[in-house]
């Protein structure tokens, strides 16, 4: 079967990959772009793991055909730290123990900064809605919320 | 066959590979529904058609008496219009209650009514508000109202190389409103139990000029409630009550994990009282 060629931006740079036709994005930039950061919990959609932006906008990468990515930017959690420097939300994160085993946490890092980018000062419910697409077996949710909130403080500091 | 990914930057394209293909080619919107049907195996179409290459699909125009969404633009898109919001409230109370925030950024009005589910959320609140949807095909184009394109579970009125262009809705006349309501078991992430569109229209003395009612997830397809006993009166309890009464008789519910018969038929009315109380209290702001 030929292969597709899809000519992308993926954080903020160039790049080429071959897939088949119906791959998904997901499978796309682990398997073929070498980003194992975004991570597959379901592949249906449900449980945000997969979350990327395209374009800015928040999707899931499971339910993107990769081959509609060319001529499009995708960030993913690897486009998310400057260099050495973690973004506010992976650093508030880690101070309040926001995960555990981390299956979830790329997914979070993106979803939550795709909120942040644009509502600096949500709620505690706008985050809970906002991350009712991202699922987490392990923390209770609790410490992802508040490290959302206090990352939205420090940006806004 | 082998598989393909397309691209076509016109409708004509677009149906042109539909129809050349037939059942081995499939539409591909925002993919929420359809990509999560192909993992499951429950569908194995070999051309993907991807529509949001059409212009025309992704546009979407406030005009002087109509407003006109394209099928394939996605609800995370239609929720940062303001104006479409103030206008249409209930509409997109519908479309925001699809999925998270991650589906919203790919969900589109089209998808949700091609696929088909009697529980989808935006039939209901499109058929009150009383939607057109215009559909292009081998034979040219034609209309259908929201009720008349969902003719079961599964099932449109579209046929071979036929696409859903755009949805088509006239402004609210003076002192009209829509609003839909669904329950779920939890506030996110869960498909209806009962959902309920409602629009109002009232007259400049606040009684009832006309008022719509559409469930759904409780029939085969989006169900209209008959409300002519409204119309002339205030729009009270009482009324509210008869109204609620006419939902639950007209509710066709099946039993399943999400409820039974009897419980949906109660939520039905439940819903329908509250989701007309709001687009009455809409219309009157609109005054
Ligand atoms: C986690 C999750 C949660 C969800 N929650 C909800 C919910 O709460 N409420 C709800 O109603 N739905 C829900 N859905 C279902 C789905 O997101 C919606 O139905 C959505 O609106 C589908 O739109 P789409 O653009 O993704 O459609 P697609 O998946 O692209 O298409 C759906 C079907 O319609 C056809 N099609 C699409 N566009 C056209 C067109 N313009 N012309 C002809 N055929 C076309 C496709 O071939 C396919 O068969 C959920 C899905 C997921 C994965
Ligand atoms: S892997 Fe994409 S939503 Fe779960
Ligand atoms: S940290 Fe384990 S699923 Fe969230």
């Amino acid at each position: 079967m030929s292969k597709l060629h899809v000519e992308t931006i993926i954080n903020g740079e160039p790049v080429e990959f071959l897939c088949e036709p119906h791959t998904s994005l997901l499978d796309a930039l682990r398997n073929e772009v070498g980003l194992t950061g975004t991570k597959e919990g379901c592949a249906t959609g449900d449980c945000g793991a997969c979350s990327v932006t395209l374009d800015g906008r928040l999707v899931c990468s499971c339910l993107v055909v990769a081959a509609e990515v060319a001529g499009h930017e995708v960030t993913t959690v690897e486009g998310v730290a400057e260099a050495e420097q973690l973004h506010p939300v992976q650093q508030k994160l880690l101070e309040h123990a926001g995960l555990q085993c981390g299956i979830c946490t790329p997914g979070f890092v993106v979803a939550a900064k795709a909120l942040l980018d644009r509502t600096p000062d949500p709620s505690e419910t706008e985050v809970r809605y906002w991350l009712a697409g991202n699922l987490c077996r392990c923390t209770g949710y609790d410490k992802i919320v508040r490290a959302v909130l206090d990352a939205a403080a420090e940006l806004r500091a | 066959m082998q598989r393909s990914f397309e691209r076509p930057q016109t409708l004509e394209q677009a149906i042109g590979l539909l129809e050349k293909h037939g059942d081995a080619a499939r539409p591909l919107a925002g993919g929420t529904d359809l990509l999560v049907q192909m993992r499951a195996g429950l569908l194995r179409p070999a051309v993907l058609v991807d529509l949001k290459g059409i212009e025309e699909l992704m546009s979407l125009e406030l005009g002087a008496d109509e407003v006109v969404i394209g099928a394939a633009h996605s609800t995370a898109s239609l929720r940062e219009n303001a104006d479409l919001v103030a206008l249409f409230p209930g509409l997109l109370e519908a479309a925001e209650l699809i999925g998270s925030e991650q589906i919203q950024g790919r969900a589109s009005l089209g998808g949700n009514l091609c696929n088909g589910s009697p529980a989808a959320d935006t039939g209901p609140a499109l058929a009150v508000v009383q939607a057109v949807c215009e559909i292009a095909g081998p034979n040219g184009r034609r209309t259908l109202p929201v009720a008349e394109f969902l003719t079961g579970p599964g099932a449109t009125a579209l046929g071979v190389g036929e696409i859903l262009v755009s949805l088509r809705i006239s402004r609210p006349p003076a002192r009209a409103a829509d609003a839909y309501l669904r329950f779920i078991p939890r506030t996110e992430m869960d498909i209806a139990v009962v959902g309920a569109g409602a629009w109002v229209r009232l007259e400049a003395d606040g009684s009832c000029a006309e008022a719509r009612l559409s469930l759904g997830a409780v029939g085969p397809t989006v169900l209209p409630v008959a409300l002519d006993a409204l119309v002339g009166g205030p729009i009270d309890d009482a009324a509210l009550a008869t109204a609620g009464e006419a939902a639950s008789a007209a509710a066709r519910p099946i039993d399943d994990k999400r409820g039974t018969i009897a419980y949906r038929r109660q939520v039905s009315g439940v819903l329908a009282r509250r989701a007309l109380r709001i687009a009455a209290d809409r219309a009157a702001q609109r005054s």
